[in-house]
């Protein structure tokens, strides 16, 4: 089956800069959708307006749907929708305005733009705003403009480029829910960057973690995890004069770990399926709880386990920014 | 690499790209006209414009306050030996076409450069929407404006008493110059914005043009500057004949000089600007 | 009155590095009113032969006259600029925050503002000079030249921060200039008050701004005339500007 996204050592260096994309290889299944998922400055933006066409790579190749992004660039937004890092909206015109004036540059003839306005402008919730000025959105409703405007012109790959950027948590499990439902009822090809473990955690099929403009580690989120490390789980007694008897009871299961609160933990290296045996042999020794945690690895411990360093506040450790370079028109200019 | 024709650039091609595509039926898209890209930028251009009143209101006022205020203040000139036997009002008014060409500029140029710095320019370039077309656009939108300024002009001035010395049909050839002055300029705003693409360079270039039409002959006839190096700059300032161009349909008649001056130097100015306009729209809309 | 003396000196220094460090801050200052002066005397030099114009020193000296006071008044102006653009950037509120005596705030502001126009109205003054102007005033007159400049600096700079701190945002800056512009403009700019007809004629005798200008043309010129009503008038708006201002701080307070 070919690939919707397939990249071949790309690279793009900027003048009097360092690479801020470092010869990546990916390949995105039709349908997927790949969370590309890094600090600030790593090189998400700056590949992501390659691989949209808006900026020539320094050497590398790659296809979307099916098109070479140098030579077939027209072929290539015409297959399309992005919803780039800023919600580049127009604060003077209307969400309705928005949604016609994409219709009618996209080529979209006239009886079918109003239709298809108002078809995703009930898609995205936005039919009771649509004819306010886009300046007196919310943050969320921004962004739902924003990946209404991506879809105008039926896209089979989406590039969504930090969709959840600050907003608040409602309007961030909306538009999951929204990125989910396009892939796994359309069929659509999500291409999702991101800096939220939790978010790549959330939607993505794949998980390609980038640094320094090179991409360290690619998977599953399970199995990224699971490459790491088995769960934890960690139990604080009820009583802590029993803690020893919790020891005694829990250190059959795997490598046992004790701090000064009378917490124990232990790692499981059957995985969080072995939480149940735990539960039944604590029930057997009559030893109660005051809680039970399970831990999992985390894509962050994936992070630090390829660049020793976290992903929170990794962007900020690197002065040059190794960098996007996509402030501004992402041209590095 | 699938083989379309060029005009499917649509979704059809992308479905051909793709497996599974032929079982999925989606309308075809084609690239819309160069008219109607255009139209549609100028629409918006338009739209932007009046829902910023003060953007609309602002360049008409300070134009018509400063020709109040100078036409009042200055009538003594006419006392000067060899100023033209007009009211010093007739003579001032080309002044507020040629200041509102100048804010049409500075409009154009920072619409333009909002939409490249908040990136709704990489929206418009991920379209099949033609770099010519957005700056045709852009600048159809601020020749709309410019027209409504030309005639709020020419009626305030006609409403205080200035006769147009070329009568009706000098009015309209009057518009029409207006018109012209106004779209180079706006080809200058165009190119400031998309050089450099923000703002508040294009802001920082006004009062640079705004110094060329005081260097000139806007508030004396040229024949009439006492201080030398000051004359000599009026005489090669182009602003002097844009001026002298509109300036003579009012106080003079059907001057062939001054008329072929002046249009000569405005379509001079929107050759120049939209050519360079052109090469920045090139240099900035860098798709693949 | 120390506290007030504290804030007024660290808001005067922070507004005068902030202008001098800045070329793209100081330069227009400096320019715009060469500029005028270039643009005026040069372009308009003519109007001396107008009949009655009677004004000795010479049309450079005149305009002179009309571009130092303007230099003043912008200079006020443009100082304004800075303390919208402090509210914008949120730099307005630690102020506020930190100062122990606010109405030294806006002593501050109007201390830089003055400090400015001095480097301003002294290259404009060079400028006259090298271009042939005459000074026929003698010290005690260009003292009270350089005292008009000050007075009307200090109200530009009040009405500014006033309407700045009112406002609080850089939207102000259109608000600001144009009543300051209109003034101005609305003196006798290009010829002296009895060369004046029709309804600007009218405007401009009642105009207070007028009277600050003849009596800076006639400090120029080594006759002195309307003195004492160019100072009152200049006295009276610095207390009107200062219960504005001061307004404006009280307004800019409680919004917090």
């Amino acid at each position: 089956m070919s690939a919707a996204i397939e990249v071949e050592q790309l690279v793009r260096e900027f003048k009097k800069g360092p690479r801020a994309v470092d010869g990546i290889d990916l390949a995105v299944s039709p349908g997927e959708i790949y969370g590309f998922l890094g600090p600030n400055g790593a090189g998400k933006s700056t590949t992501v307006l390659m691989l949209t066409t808006l900026l020539p790579p320094t050497s590398g190749t790659a296809r979307v749907g099916g098109y070479d992004i140098v030579h077939d660039g027209p072929h290539v937004r015409a297959s399309i929708g992005a919803a780039l890092q800023e919600a580049a909206l127009d604060a003077i015109l209307t969400g309705r305005e928005h949604l016609r004036l994409q219709a009618t540059l996209q080529g979209m003839p006239k009886a079918e733009r109003v239709a298809r306005a108002e078809e995703l402008l009930e898609r995205v919730g936005l039919t009771e705003a649509a004819d306010r000025r886009v300046g007196g959105y919310s943050g969320g409703m921004k962004r739902r403009l924003d990946l209404a405007l991506a879809l105008v012109h039926r896209p089979r790959i989406l590039f969504l480029d930090e969709p959840t950027t600050g907003l608040d948590p409602q309007s961030r499990s909306a538009l999951w829910e929204e990125v989910a439902r396009l892939a796994h009822d359309e069929g659509m090809t999500v291409f999702l960057t991101t800096q939220y473990l939790e978010e790549a955690d959330a939607l993505a099929d794949r998980v390609g973690i980038i640094d320094r403009g090179t991409i360290v580690a690619e998977g599953t989120p399970a199995k990224l995890k699971a490459e790491i490390g088995s769960p934890t789980v960690e139990v604080v007694p009820a009583d802590a004069s029993e803690a020893d008897a919790l020891a005694a009871c829990l250190e059959g299961f795997g490598t046992l770990a004790r701090n000064g609160r009378g917490a124990v933990t232990v790692q499981l290296p059957g995985g969080e399926s072995q939480l149940a045996e735990i539960v039944r042999a604590l029930d057997q020794a009559q030893l109660k709880v005051a809680a039970l945690q399970l831990h999992q690895p985390s894509l962050d411990d994936v992070f630090l386990a390829k660049t020793g360093r976290k992903l929170e506040g990794a962007g900020e450790e690197d002065p040059d920014g190794a960098g996007d370079g996509a402030g501004g028109d992402g041209r590095g200019r | 690499m699938q083989a379309t024709a060029p005009e499917a650039t649509g979704v059809a091609a992308s479905e051909a790209a793709l497996p599974g595509a032929a079982a999925r039926e989606l309308p075809a898209l084609a690239e819309p006209s160069l008219l109607e890209q255009v139209g549609a930028v100028a629409r918006r251009s338009v739209v932007r414009t009046f829902r910023q009143r003060a953007l609309l209101i602002f360049p008409l006022i300070f134009p018509l306050l400063l020709f109040a205020i100078n036409g009042s203040a200055l009538t003594a000139a006419r006392k000067i030996p060899g100023f033209p036997d007009v009211s010093y009002r007739d003579f001032a008014l080309a002044i507020p076409f040629i200041q509102g060409a100048l804010f049409v500029a500075v409009s154009a140029g920072t619409d333009l450069a909002r939409d490249i710095e908040s990136g709704f320019f990489n929206r418009l370039a991920l379209t099949p929407l033609r770099g010519s077309a957005l700056l045709a656009g852009q600048l159809g939108g601020a020749v709309v404006v410019a027209c409504v300024q030309s005639l709020v002009y020419l009626g305030v001035g006609l409403a205080t008493g200035v006769g147009i010395a070329s009568g009706f049909l000098g009015a309209l050839v009057l518009l029409v110059l207006s018109i012209v002055i106004a779209f180079g300029f706006a080809g200058l705003g165009a190119l400031l914005a998309l050089r450099f693409g923000t703002g508040e360079a294009v802001q920082g270039f006004f009062p640079l043009l705004f110094v060329t039409i005081f260097l000139s002959s806007s508030n004396l006839p040229r024949n009439l500057i006492k201080t030398d190096w000051f004359k000599e700059v009026a005489t090669y300032n182009p602003v002097s004949y844009l001026i002298e161009g509109v300036r003579s349909l009012i106080i003079t008649g059907w001057d062939g000089e001054a008329l072929a001056l002046g249009f000569g130097f405005a379509l001079a100015l929107c050759v120049i600007t939209l050519s360079f306009a052109g090469a920045a729209m090139k240099n900035r809309l860098v798709r693949t | 009155m120390r506290r007030f003396v504290f804030v007024a000196r660290g808001v005067a220094w922070r507004s005068i590095h902030n202008t001098f460090a800045n070329p793209a801050i100081i330069l227009p200052s400096i320019i715009f009113p060469l500029f005028f002066l270039a643009a005026f005397a040069g372009g308009l030099s003519s109007i001396s032969g107008v009949p009655n114009f009677d004004y000795k020193p010479g049309y450079t000296a005149f305009q002179y006259g009309f571009v130092l006071l303007q230099s003043s008044a912008f200079g006020g102006v443009f100082t304004g600029f800075a303390v919208a653009r402090d509210f914008d950037s949120g730099f307005a509120r630690r102020l506020l925050l930190s100062a122990p005596q606010r109405s030294g705030i806006i002593a501050g502001y109007a201390v830089g503002a003055l400090v400015r126009w001095l480097v301003t109205g002294s290259v404009v003054t060079i400028a006259a000079l090298l271009a042939g102007m005459s000074l026929e005033g003698n010290g005690v007159e260009l003292i009270g030249l350089l005292g008009l400049g000050v007075l009307v600096n200090n109200v530009a700079a009040l009405w500014a921060c006033g309407v700045a701190m009112f406002l609080r945002t850089e939207q102000a800056g259109a608000l600001i200039q144009m009543p300051v512009f209109i003034v101005l403009f609305l003196a006798p700019v290009f010829v002296p008050l009895h060369l004046l007809t029709g309804w600007i004629h009218a405007v401009a005798r009642y105009n207070p701004a007028t009277a600050a200008l003849e009596a800076a043309r006639g400090f120029i010129a080594g006759a002195p005339v309307k003195v004492a009503l160019a100072f009152a008038v200049l006295a009276g708006a610095i207390a009107l500007m200062s219960l504005f201002a001061r307004r404006g701080l009280a307004s800019a307070e409680r919004a917090g």
